[in-house]
């Protein structure tokens, strides 16, 4: 791997300071997706700032109507939480289907969600709870955060420190996955608040996540899947050797129905 | 920048300190540095499983983390698996069920075992596959691995 | 010295469950791979590969690599030409059907004047460390000028496309063929039915968990080269690259494959890095190390199968099968590798009779050179292409007479009263009762229940579909006498040494590998059975030329049934020396000493020797009659065999596919496989579940693929070449066939190895093809991926699933 110089800031301002310092910086949290692109040469940044030693960035917590959530809280704390799984259960249901279990035991939702891969799952959740995200600088509405393939509306040397989430009435992710990388193909998370309004947010099938919003007007509407349109409108859909766009549209719709039914489900049987 | 940096850890119960570049990869220190080499490479894409240690209990891919990070952990490799409870049941139910071939793979999925046994109870065959996702073994099929975590598990609920 | 003789009388160890003597040191970290050797003074190498497909080098420049502190050389194929490096010889020749032989290009272990395929190695940098030489490596500067590049046969056989090898016409390597053509004219001629299928045998990649390695070291006092090879052949590499590429003497070579972290084949060939490393350590004057990456093995490990086959079968109005007729196209790659072309000819063609009594055969090969990764054997080799054309055939035929598929193939099922059964391609199968197995696989997938599962499956809106594979295959390679007429250019007997040191413990020498097969456990076995040692005090040596008198190794599910043959013909020499020494001892005359449960006796004397006592007299001779045997008792055999063994068996499964995403599940797989006699059951199961794996890995899952305008590997790493996980798999149902022993070596073994891959990716793609027959689908080309099956459905005029959107 090509040297670089590693830099374990202990705060926020430290971390900045470290990052602005040099010209091809680069922040590691837990480097699940970070480490492999270095080792084969992908990005080669002369400085890589670590986060893990900065005070209070992993906190998984309840204030009033919202779950809070630490940009370094790993995908296994996430998925273990007894606040997400009450409040979230979408989230935990999508942290715990991460990668593998060892993957799990180091990436960080802030890592996935700054990185913005277009097959990642959590920028699924972000989008479909209209999360808010808290960075170093600000707060940025999820609506403004996805940009495109790898991009976001962080700019330079900003860095994500948490998450909120208002709580919904109900939440839940269905994934497909691309068998080789255990990405998804296909992933959609779907959530309803109390006032029964509803979202469907798609990853994997296009550059980033989309909401479909023939889908989400017919579930507000009080239908269910078996109204849902055949065509929908979305960012052109990915095309690759795992997936043609036909195959992908269709998966949306198949999984997108999927996931709606389990969270009507689940909500029944709660009632 | 100092071209080293200062790590120390516990390395199967033995304190470690040890000065390492800034982008040594842990199972590189692992292996070259320390001469455990018991613990593989076998992918570059954090796939295989193959360099999977326990980290303050939890199973890591050794090839997809920093050495410098590793600094106040610590760290069990094969070599020192046996030596908790979970460890050895682990060990002898792969060993009893015929758990493995060619014995590359055998490291890190014994340790990813050891984390899931460790942390969970009472899964059954189809949780068991699922929960060894991070770990590919190209000889036994999976079969005989299977076996080994239903085996540790139940000794271990035994003892 | 004083022996307890109740503690010598072994149990018999043939057919035991031993559990393996090698786990503890894989299981406490001790194992020792290539790349855990590290010698003083260790340099490291990495090598420069082609990242295009097919170009003309211009130049290379190593200027900023040779200025890189740490960088020790940077070396090209001009400097290894220059030294005298030959080039890597390919070991089988075929000729064609018009005589002529196979177009047989040079193959530099560094690229000369052009590459032909992405990752064909260019240059190579030798460092202090690794991390140098990888980062050096990427600092030479290669011009390349791209040229057009051939991909598949069909493109690289196509008029006008450029040739891969100057001097060449074509692409055609060889076009070859076996059987009778015009008996089977005649036959097709007069058939009532002809049913054809077009498949493709997709390209797939062995991919052993251990990458490559090679550290060698050279030392100058005696000429000496000692070189550690991640290889299942360790004599094959010392006799290829002393003869014809480093050209110096056998005896100043050792070769040693340690602990080798998987095979399947891929390891057991002579690769180009094989060849440049320990050229570098004579260079150097110091030990150089080369391990690959996972990515690295994708563009420089041989990849497998990649046929496109056309084959048609003739039957009667009762489905007897009449004929059959094949044409495959066979794409090698941009070089012969090793055993390249010798197994979609040898060990794919004289298998397409599969188990089936089919009056004439005719089969025709052309191999095709493209831009691709060098294409040789891997787990099966040949005979899972030659199974599935047939087993894929008797399907399609089934459809067409609509008949039952079980049903036409016990009509054509050769009996166990025909044998031994003279095959149309010329194989003569010694032993087997195919029949059993099938009827003992129907019975315990519980095929009569099976509608009623796939009513079942319907209900929950799942596909459920049943298919099987009847397969047999070739192993235990081979008469050398027949492999010498058929083109190869070795032999394929295997050395087996077994030496009784004077304490009585043993120490058996073989020149098959063991790199998961659990040879030291299963070939103590053997010896403990036939010389009722203790299991424990034998010591199984395998994998270093310095040790052991010559090899072959492992592959072909030969190890067994040759090297293992080779054990039992050594023992019996222990046994029969054993007896002259007991004889001279009991004062009896040989014929009247017996053997028995460890303890040599004779009728004529209340008198009787254990083997330990007997092993050390033979060292401690003092009044032993030397005019008529040897001191010392250790006997070396070089075991040829008669024919190849023909493992055989019936797999079944059965799987469901959710026809809104095309996903496939395998529920249950069912193996009844006749492998002869089983040394140790618990090692044959393992094998079974291993080749399964990959079977049904080729079937679901694998799949290598390039860009076919621009020849770049798009499954470049295990982010997009699906290795097949725990959760991709059922559990295994495993029983044997044991009472069709083989006729003709001594141990009655068939080979266990290859079962899996041979019968288990037809029968997975039987079992999707019959999930899907009520769209009227006949056939799918592997992988049945989620899309392909999924689009299968959508394009089938009768979907009820067409269009529906739930």
């Amino acid at each position: 791997m090509q040297p670089f110089e590693l830099v374990r800031p202990k705060s926020l301002t430290e971390a900045h300071t470290a990052f602005l310092a040099d010209e091809e910086s680069q922040y590691l949290a837990g480097g699940m997706s970070l480490i492999p692109t270095m080792k084969l040469g992908l990005v080669a940044p002369s400085r890589v700032i670590d986060l893990s030693l900065i005070p209070g960035l992993s906190a998984i917590s309840r204030t009033g109507d919202a779950i809070e959530i630490g940009a370094m809280a790993r995908h296994c704390d996430v998925a273990r939480s007894p606040i997400v799984s009450q409040y979230l259960s979408g989230v935990g249901l999508l942290a715990g289907g991460i990668g593998d279990r060892q993957v799990r035991n180091r990436g960080t939702i802030g890592g996935s969600v700054a990185n913005n891969d277009p097959a990642a799952c959590y920028p699924s959740a972000i989008l479909g709870l209209n999360a808010t995200i808290k960075t170093n600088l600000r707060q940025i509405p999820a609506s403004e955060f996805f940009l495109g393939l790898f991009e976001t509306a962080l700019q330079h040397g900003e860095m994500l420190t948490g998450f909120r989430f208002d709580i919904p009435k109900g939440s839940h992710y269905e994934k497909f996955h691309q068998k080789a990388s255990r990405f998804a193909l296909v992933g959609v998370f779907v959530s309803v608040t109390n006032d029964l309004t509803w979202r469907v947010a798609v990853t994997g099938a296009s550059s980033q996540v989309f909401r479909v919003g023939e889908y989400e007007r017919v579930l507000d509407a009080g239908g269910g899947p078996r109204d849902f349109p055949g065509e929908f409108t979305s960012p052109a859909m990915s095309s690759d050797i795992h997936g043609s766009a036909d195959y992908r549209k269709h998966l949306v719709s198949v999984i997108s129905s999927r996931a709606v039914g389990q969270l009507m489900q689940s909500m029944a049987q709660q009632h | 920048m100092s071209e080293k940096i200062c790590v120390s850890m516990r390395v199967n119960g033995e304190p470690i300190c040890r000065d390492v570049s800034h982008e040594m990869l842990l199972a590189e220190f692992i292996r070259n540095e320390l001469r455990l080499t018991g613990l593989h490479v076998g992918c570059d894409t954090s796939q295989c499983g193959a360099c999977t240690i326990l980290m303050d209990g939890d199973a890591v891919k050794s090839c997809t983390i920093f050495a410098p990070l590793a600094d106040g952990t610590s760290i069990t490799t094969i070599e020192g698996v046996a030596e908790t409870p979970a460890g050895r049941a682990v060990v002898t139910a792969f060993h009893e069920c015929h758990g493995l071939q060619c014995g590359f793979c055998t490291p890190g999925f014994v340790l990813s075992v050891v984390e899931l046994v460790t942390k969970t109870s009472s899964i059954d065959e189809t949780e068991a596959r699922q929960a060894v996702e991070g770990n590919i073994c190209r000889c036994t099929g999976y079969h005989n691995i299977v076996r080994a975590i239903m085996q540790a598990q139940s000794e271990l609920a035994g003892a | 010295m004083k022996y307890d003789r109740s503690a010598e009388a072994a149990p018999k160890r043939i057919g035991d469950h031993a559990l393996r003597v090698e786990d503890r040191r894989f299981l406490s970290g001790k194992g020792r791979y290539t790349d855990d050797v590290v010698f003083p003074n260790q340099l490291y190498a990495a090598f420069v590969r082609s990242q295009h497909a097919h170009a003309e080098i211009k130049a290379i420049d190593t200027t900023e690599a040779l200025r890189m502190p740490g960088v020790r050389g940077v070396f090209t194929g001009a400097d290894l030409k220059a030294d005298g490096v030959g080039a890597i010889p390919c070991i089988w020749e075929i000729t064609c059907k018009d005589g002529s032989k196979m177009i047989e290009p040079d193959r530099y272990p560094l690229a000369i004047s052009k590459v032909r395929h992405v990752g064909d190695a260019i240059a190579v940098v030798v460092a202090d460390s690794e991390q140098t030489a990888r980062l050096a490596s990427r600092c030479v500067e290669v011009e390349l000028e791209p040229l057009r590049a051939v991909v598949t046969v069909g493109d690289a056989l196509a008029p006008g496309a450029p040739v891969v090898h100057e001097g060449t016409a074509t692409n055609l390597c060889f076009d070859w063929s076996i059987g009778d053509h015009d008996k089977t004219e005649r036959a097709f001629s007069s058939a009532r039915h002809i049913v054809q299928l077009d498949l493709v045998n997709s390209r797939i990649i062995a991919h052993p968990m251990e990458p490559r390695a090679v550290n060698a070291q050279y030392h100058p006092a005696g000429s000496e080269f000692e070189i550690y090879t991640s290889s299942q052949n360790p004599h094959l590499v010392r006799m290829l690259l002393c003869h014809s590429v480093l050209h110096v003497p056998e005896n100043k070579m050792r070769v040693v494959a340690p602990d080798v972290g998987g095979g399947f084949g891929v390891k057991c060939y002579v690769y180009p890095e094989e060849a440049v490393i320990p050229w570098l350590s004579r260079k150097m004057r110091s030990p150089v190390k080369w391990t690959a990456d996972r990515s690295e093995t994708f563009l420089s490990d041989a990849h497998a199968r990649d046929h496109e086959t056309h084959a048609e079968l003739a039957l009667d109005d009762d489905g007897r099968v009449l004929g059959l007729r094949v044409s495959t196209k066979a794409n090698l790659g941009a070089y012969l590798s090793t055993w390249g072309p010798c197994i979609p000819t040898y060990l794919y063609a004289p298998m397409l009779s599969g188990q089936y009594q089919i009056p004439v055969i005719y089969a025709e090969v052309k191999g095709v050179f493209s831009n691709t990764l060098p294409v040789d054997a891997y787990r099966g080799a040949g005979r899972p292409e030659a199974n599935y054309v047939v087993e894929r055939l008797m399907d399609v035929a089934a459809a067409h007479l609509r008949m039952d598929r079980i049903e036409l193939r016990k009509r054509n099922l050769i009996s166990r009263n025909q044998m031994p059964y003279l095959t149309a391609t010329g194989m003569t199968y010694d032993t087997g009762d195919f029949a059993l197995c099938l009827t003992r696989a129907l019975s315990a997938i519980d095929y009569d229940g099976f509608e009623q599962r796939r009513a079942d499956a319907r209900a929950n809106g799942k596909l459920r579909g049943i298919g099987l594979s009847c397969y047999i295959e070739a192993c235990g390679l081979s008469p050398s006498r027949l492999s010498g007429k058929i083109g190869s250019r070795i032999a394929l007997y295997e050395s087996g040494q077994v030496r009784l040191n004077p304490d009585g413990t043993a120490t058996v020498f073989t020149g098959a590998h063991s790199h998961g097969q659990g040879h030291e456990t299963a070939f103590a076995q053997i010896v403990s059975d036939m010389l009722c040692l203790p299991f424990e005090d034998i010591e199984v040596v395998h994998g270093d030329t310095a040790r052991i008198a010559f090899g072959l190794g492992t592959y072909g599910s030969r190890s067994a049934a040759v090297g293992g043959s080779a054990l039992a013909v050594s023992s019996r020499k222990v046994l029969e020396k054993g007896k002259h020494i007991a004889a001279h001892m009991l004062e009896t005359t040989v014929d009247k000493v017996a053997f028995k449960d460890g303890i040599f006796s004779s009728s004529t004397t209340n008198k009787s020797f254990s083997i330990k006592e007997i092993a050390r007299s033979a060292y401690i001779p003092h009044n032993f009659p030397l005019d008529n045997f040897e001191p010392g008792l250790d006997e070396l055999s070089f075991y040829d065999p008669l024919n190849f063994t023909f493992p055989n068996g019936t797999q079944i499964a059965e799987v469901e596919i959710d026809p809104e995403t095309g996903a496939c599940e395998v529920c249950r797989f069912i193996a009844v496989d006749d492998f002869g006699v089983i040394i140790n059951p618990m090692i044959v199961e393992g094998q079974v579940h291993g080749g399964l794996a990959q079977g049904i890995g080729q079937a679901l899952l694998e799949h290598c693929r390039y860009d076919e305008e621009t020849g770049q590997l798009l499954t470049g790493t295990f982010m997009d070449y699906c290795m097949p996980r725990a959760s991709d798999l059922p559990s295994f149902e495993v029983s044997y066939h044991e009472q069709c022993p083989c006729t003709h070596n001594p141990l009655g073994v068939k080979g266990c190895g290859e079962a899996g891959t041979i019968g288990g990716t037809t029968t997975i793609m039987s079992a999707v093809v019959d999930s899907l027959k009520e769209f009227g689908v006949t056939h799918i080309d592997m992988p049945a991926t989620p899309e392909k099956v999924w689009s299968t459905i959508r394009r089938s005029k009768d979907s009820p699933f067409q269009g529906q959107q739930r």
